[in-house]
This record gives structure tokens, C-alpha cells and sequence, in this order.
């Protein structure tokens, strides 16, 4: 197969008062041409700095501990800026967290990708940058009468599909979403997640979803990886993580969420929180939430192997039973904890 | 309380009855004429005691409005809010007071509802010392008391910290402490856990519930998740541009959606399943402001279900068609 984005140990650190924040630690994963990946994990797990450290956009603080970005074979880490500046936007383009508030409210719309392009490929005339846009204007569900309005004429979805044309802009090989649709509602969500894997498959195009949501990763993604606190702790196919979570975070996430499928049933707590990544846990970083710890758990760093083909983990004690429709959360639960709680005595 | 018998076994906290709250705006530079946004447009339902009613629909479709009319932060345009029998705009003086305290409100958002400058003592305590309630002694007890209950524990870690020094769900901990300190008797959440992680938002959920059995507080929840609607709530009102479209059982309301814009809202929604190709909801256009609008039915313009009679008739009453499901659709 063709690969695309190949990540190896790669361990990225922010200084800080306070410390070192170790932010990513040894992750690796790789992604083909076409693909889609979805990154999942709680708020401050390390799913932006992933991102921003294959777009190589990480702030003044952040130190590149360990590892590489592999981009179509190159190191990114050894390009010069200039070359990394070529492959932005033409080959990896980013849509950022909260994009749709970044559009800049004293140009019009349309002028703002135009600008875009012509930068990007100075080669590209004005008048042919502002067909380009008229088209991705089209793709996107926009009316290309649109294009001259400023941002604030514009709906927070509409905003949203302004910033994906923009992405789209210069053909990129690679699109990282961070929490493209999070602040929209579902009806306009489910269009606009639609609209980019109907382009992600019409130009064989690679796409990163990074999401808490683990509905919407479940939509839209080939392969899931589960981050937690800076570490992978699972990446496979889809199908695979949610039918068969071999990770207890993984499985305690998936039956963390609500959701309208199905009978109701209980919702898993994860007790505690995410750790501070000043210091984080010895071991396995999750063990001080897990059920399933074990002394090897809090003393062994579980090493990231493969145990069945593309599917990774990181775990001493892997989850055996499988997650059914039956949603019998507790079957595996330490006596005393978690399983408890609303769902059961809901409804009238 | 001493009840009507006509309003048979349920025993109901909250009664609203045509509420609606127009707000003017104005139509561009030149126009003199006003405008009017109907943000809540003759709205009736109630909320049983021990009950948590959901409100449920897009961005601006006056769920906020409503839960603040509930709450007496925004004066109705028309119509009527009684809370326990008491009918909310007229309550005065010495009566405020206790409204203030009988009824509280979460808000939407957890960064901007705390007061930065105050420790989370001060901010739980205020509701205590405005309403003259206990001695400094009991307050801080009171005070403790309610951040162990919501999972701020132990509370002498929190108690003098700062807002910006908690997480968000921690920060959303807090402000539920706060509204429940007084032990009120109804309470409006709006969107209390939207922005929040699974595993935190879970634990709140939890929270709610549990308060609910052990204080039998109401609610109405105000979100637009409809997966934690059905979790968390035991009927589900859905809003589309200032109008109830449909009312019923959350079990009724996931599953059974009758309304055409309940449908495609519930289909719209994702699901934790990847090996489910979820079929494409039938919804036309974008959602629109609610400003001078026609007579009929609100959702004219988006409905696939449509049929010529609807473009003439009057905009549909909410009706109930059995079993306390109720829609407000010509066709149904
Ligand atoms: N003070 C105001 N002046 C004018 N219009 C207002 C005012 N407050 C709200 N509106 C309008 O009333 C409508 C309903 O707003 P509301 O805040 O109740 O929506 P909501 O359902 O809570 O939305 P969200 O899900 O985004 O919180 C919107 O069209 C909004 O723009
Ligand atoms: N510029 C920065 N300086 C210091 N720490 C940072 C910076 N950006 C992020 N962090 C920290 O790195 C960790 C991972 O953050 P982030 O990648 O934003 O997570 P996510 O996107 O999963 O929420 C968090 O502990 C966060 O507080
Ligand atoms: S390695 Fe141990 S602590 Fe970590 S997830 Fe697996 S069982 Fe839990
Ligand atoms: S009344 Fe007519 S337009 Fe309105 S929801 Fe029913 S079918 Fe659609
Ligand atoms: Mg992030
Ligand atoms: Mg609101």
C-alpha cells in the first residue's frame, strides 16, 4: 500500500514554568493515501499537538524530544522552512479547532481564499484563483454569489464550509480536521461531514479527524486511534476498535457515551481525570483509572505491538469480551466499581 | 399543596401557558420599520415535580430565552409562568427573595458564568449570603456539603481556589454547586455538559440524576444533544424556530419521532457504530431567523413532507394524539 503519513516514536515536550509538559510520548501510527484516520481522547490528551506537529506549526515552547514525521518518504523535521512551507497547504492543509471563528472579518470570503491560493502557487493568476474558489464553493454547499460577503454575513455553518474550501484549496494530499464540526448543530454537521468524505473519496484524498466525539469518529474513519494522556493506547480499523476494544480506556470510552441506538444502558463512569503530563504516571499512564491494573501495570510501560493485522496496542491486561449490542458493561469490572448508574431507572 | 382534583395525580411544579417573548430588530440601514424576532412563540407545557423535561433543537431556537423567562431574567412578550401555583411576574418584595431561591438556573457556558476575581467558596457561598441564609458557620458547612456532593472532594482542596485554576468540568461542578446550595425546587440547566468530555460529562449526568432522587429537584434541561436528552430526561419537548413542534416520552421521542422535523433532527444524529450506514435525513435548506414570520407552520420551507394545504393553513397546534404524545403537524 501507499503511505502517506508515517509518525515513528515521535515524543514532543512543552516547557513550561512549571516544567516539562510531556504532551506526545512515543507515538506511532502510519496512514495510506486515501485513507481516514479518527483520533480520539479526552481534552488535553495530546490530539492538537499531533496535529500541529505534522503541519510542524508547534509553538516557540514546544521541543521535539524523540522520532519522525515522515511525509510522501521526506523527514519533515530535516526540511527547511521554506520546503515545509511548500508542502503546507499543497500537500497537508489543516482545518483548526474552532476554524470557523479565524476567518478574517474585514475581507470578504472569497478574497480570503483567493489570497490563499495565490500565495501558495504564485503561479496561479488572480482570475483563474477566483474560478478555482467559485468550484470549491460549489463542492462545499456554498452559493457562489456568496463569495464576496464578509464573515459575519455568513452562518456558523456556512463559516465551517468556508474553511473547508479554503483547506481544499490548493489540492492537499492530507487534511487534518480538528474538531471540524463541535460547535454545530447535528442537522448541519451531518451535511458538512458528508460533503468532505464524498470529496475525501472522489479525489483520493487523506484525511485526520480529531474529535471527543466518538460518534462522529465512528462515521467518518478507516482507522481510530484512542489517545490518552500524550500516548496511543489502541489504533485498528473501525469495525475492529468498536466491535472488539482491546484496551480498557477504549472500552470504558465507548461505553461512556450516550447515545440513541439501541436499548438504553448504563453508563460507564471513568473515574478520576486525565493526569497533569508534568508528571504523569509511571507505567501505564492510564493505570491510576484503570479497573483492570496491575502492579506490572504501574511499574512496565506496556509496549505498542500489533496483535492482529493493523490493529495496535499498548496494554498488559487487553480486554476479552467483546462489545456487543448487548452492552453488558459490567461483565468485566472490578467487583465494587463503576457500572452503576442512570439509564437503568430513566424513562417513565 | 393543595391541588384541583381536574389536574388529576400529577403534581406539577411548573406551568407555561402562550408564552412568547418578541424581540424588535431592525431590517437594514434605511428601513424605519421593526421588525419582530419571535424568539418564543406561544409556548405551553408544564413540568411534573420530580420531573426533568428536555428542550431540545438547533442553535437559536429559543431555548435560552425560554429557560431566562422561566427564570425571570427576560420579561414575556405574553403569556403566563406559574411555579408552584405562583404566578412568576407578579411576585414582589420580600417575595423575590424566595423565588430566587426556590428557582435557579445553570448556564450554557462554564468559562463565562463564574466570576474570575472570587474563590470558589465566595462564588458557592453568594446565593447563601444574598439570601440571608445561616450563620458563617453553617454557610461553610452548607458549602462543603454541596462540593462533596457534586464530586469536589475533598472540599478543602477547592474551597479557596480560583476559577481558572479548575478544569472545566470541574468549573461546571461548581456552578451546579452553586444553584443547588439554596436547595432550590426547579431548576433550568442550559446545555450543562455540552462542551464538556465524555467521561466528565457522564459523572454530571450522573450527578443530575442522582440530586434529582435524593432532593427531588425538576428540571428542564436545555441541550441539543438528543442522546443525552434520552438519558437524562423522562419527556422531551422538541423547539423549532420558537415553536413546541413535539412533545412526548424520550423513548417516544428517539424512537418514535412523528414530527417531520423531529425525524430528521434524530436522524441526523451520529451513531457509535461503524458498520451502520445512517441514511441521509430528509431536511431541506438552512435553518433561518424566526423574524415577522408567516402565519403557517414554521417549518414550511424545510419540511419534505409538505403538502399544498400547508402553505394556506394556519401555523398547526400542538395536539395531543394519545398517550400524552403530542405534535403539531396538519398532517398528523
Ligand atoms: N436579546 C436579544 N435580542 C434580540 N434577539 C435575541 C436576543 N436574545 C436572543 N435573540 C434571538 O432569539 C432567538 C432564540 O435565541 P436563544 O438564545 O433562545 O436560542 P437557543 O435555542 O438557546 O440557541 P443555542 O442552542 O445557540 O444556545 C435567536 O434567533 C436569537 O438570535
Ligand atoms: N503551547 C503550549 N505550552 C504548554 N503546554 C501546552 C501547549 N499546548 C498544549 N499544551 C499541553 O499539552 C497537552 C496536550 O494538549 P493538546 O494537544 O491541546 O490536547 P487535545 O488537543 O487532545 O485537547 C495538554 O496538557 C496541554 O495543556
Ligand atoms: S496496561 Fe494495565 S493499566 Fe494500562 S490499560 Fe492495560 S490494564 Fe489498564
Ligand atoms: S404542517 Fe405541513 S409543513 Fe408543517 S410539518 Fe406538518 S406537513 Fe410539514
Ligand atoms: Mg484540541
Ligand atoms: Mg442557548
Amino acid at each position: 500500500m501507499d503511505t502517506l503519513l508515517r509518525l515513528e516514536d515521535l515524543t514532543m515536550h512543552y516547557k513550561t514554568k512549571a516544567g516539562w509538559v510531556q504532551a506526545i510520548d512515543n507515538v506511532s501510527f502510519s496512514l495510506h493515501r486515501g485513507q481516514s484516520l479518527g483520533l480520539v481522547g479526552e481534552s488535553g490528551c495530546g490530539k492538537t499537538s499531533v496535529a500541529m506537529s505534522i503541519m510542524r506549526l508547534l509553538p516557540y515552547n514546544a521541543k521535539l524530544v524523540k522520532g519522525r514525521v515522515l511525509f510522501g518518504g521526506h523527514d519533515l523535521y530535516t526540511l527547511s522552512d521554506e520546503e515545509v512551507r511548500q508542502l503546507r497547504w499543497k500537500e497537508v492543509a489543516m482545518i483548526f479547532q474552532a476554524a470557523m471563528n479565524s476567518l478574517n472579518p474585514v475581507y470578504s470570503v472569497g478574497n480570503q481564499i483567493v489570497e490563499a491560493i495565490v500565495t501558495h502557487e504564485p503561479e496561479t493568476g488572480e482570475d483563474e484563483a477566483r474560478e478555482r474558489v467559485k468550484s470549491l464553493f460549489e463542492l462545499v454547499g456554498i452559493p457562489k454569489e456568496r463569495m464576496d460577503h464578509y464573515p459575519h454575513e455568513y452562518s456558523g455553518g456556512m463559516k465551517q464550509r468556508a474553511v473547508i474550501a479554503m483547506a481544499l484549496a490548493c489540492n492537499p494530499s492530507l487534511i487534518i480536521a480538528d474538531e471540524p464540526t463541535t460547535a454545530l448543530d447535528v442537522i448541519v454537521q451531518d451535511k458538512i461531514l458528508r460533503e468532505i468524505e464524498e470529496i475525501r473519496r472522489t479525489i483520493n484524498m487523506s484525511m485526520i479527524y480529531i474529535s471527543h466525539d466518538v460518534s462522529v469518529i465512528a462515521e467518518v474513519s478507516d482507522i481510530v486511534g484512542v489517545m490518552y494522556a500524550g500516548r496511543l493506547l489502541e489504533l485498528g480499523p473501525a469495525d475492529d476498535v468498536f466491535k472488539r476494544p482491546k484496551n480498557p480506556y477504549t472500552y470504558s470510552l465507548m461505553n461512556a457515551y450516550p447515545s440513541i441506538l439501541g436499548e438504553k444502558h448504563d453508563l460507564v463512569t471513568i473515574p478520576g481525570e486525565p493526569p497533569n503530563l508534568l508528571d504523569p504516571p509511571t507505567g501505564c499512564r492510564f493505570h491510576p483509572r484503570c479497573d483492570w491494573a496491575t502492579k506490572e501495570c504501574r511499574e512496565v510501560e506496556p509496549a505498542w505491538r500489533e496483535i492482529t493485522k493493523g490493529h495496535y496496542l499498548a496494554c498488559h491486561n487487553p480486554v476479552r469480551t467483546e462489545h456487543g449490542t448487548a452492552h453488558n458493561k459490567t461483565a468485566r469490572r472490578a467487583p465494587g466499581k463503576g457500572g452503576d448508574g442512570i439509564g437503568t431507572s430513566g424513562g417513565n | 399543596m393543595a391541588l384541583p382534583a381536574a389536574t388529576e395525580s400529577k403534581d406539577v411544579i411548573l406551568e407555561v401557558s402562550n408564552l412568547s417573548k418578541y424581540y424588535p430588530v431592525n431590517q437594514g440601514f434605511f428601513t424605519r420599520q421593526k421588525s419582530l424576532l419571535h424568539a418564543v412563540d406561544n409556548v405551553s407545557f408544564q413540568v411534573n415535580r420530580g420531573e426533568v423535561l428536555g428542550l431540545v433543537g438547533e442553535s437559536g431556537c429559543g431555548k435560552t430565552t425560554t429557560g431566562r423567562l422561566i427564570v425571570r431574567l427576560a420579561t414575556p412578550t405574553s403569556g403566563r409562568i406559574l411555579i408552584e401555583d405562583t404566578d412568576v411576574a407578579e411576585i414582589k418584595g420580600q417575595d423575590m427573595m424566595e423565588f430566587r431561591q426556590k428557582v435557579q438556573m445553570i448556564f450554557q457556558d462554564p468559562y463565562e458564568s463564574l466570576d474570575p476575581r472570587m474563590t470558589i467558596f465566595d462564588i458557592v457561598a453568594e446565593p447563601l449570603n444574598v439570601n440571608g441564609i445561616g450563620t458563617f458557620e453553617e454557610r461553610e458547612a452548607q458549602v462543603e456539603e454541596m462540593l462533596s456532593l457534586v464530586g469536589l472532594a475533598p472540599p478543602s482542596a477547592f474551597l479557596f481556589r480560583f476559577p481558572h485554576e479548575l478544569s472545566g468540568g470541574q468549573r461546571q461542578r461548581v456552578a451546579i454547586a452553586r444553584a443547588l446550595v439554596v436547595r432550590p425546587s426547579f431548576v433550568v440547566a442550559d446545555e450543562p455538559t455540552s462542551m464538556l468530555d465524555v467521561s466528565i460529562r457522564t459523572g454530571i449526568m450522573k450527578l443530575m440524576a442522582q440530586l434529582r432522587e435524593d432532593l427531588g429537584i425538576s428540571y428542564l434541561y436545555i441541550t441539543h444533544d438528543l442522546a443525552v436528552a434520552r438519558y437524562l430526561c423522562d419527556r422531551i419537548a422538541v423547539m423549532y424556530l420558537g415553536k413546541i413542534v413535539e412533545l412526548g416520552n424520550s423513548e417516544d421521542i428517539v424512537k418514535r419521532p412523528l414530527h417531520p422535523y423531529t425525524k430528521a433532527l434524530i436522524s441526523a444524529v451520529p451513531v457509535p457504530d461503524p458498520a451502520i450506514d445512517r441514511p441521509l435525513p430528509n431536511i431541506k435548506g438552512g435553518v433561518s431567523k424566526p423574524i415577522d414570520p408567516k402565519p403557517r407552520c414554521r417549518f414550511y420551507d424545510r419540511c419534505p413532507e409538505s403538502a399544498d394545504s400547508c402553505a394556506e393553513a394556519e401555523n398547526p397546534e400542538l395536539r395531543d394524539i394519545g398517550g400524552g404524545h403530542l405534535v403539531a403537524c396538519h398532517l398528523l
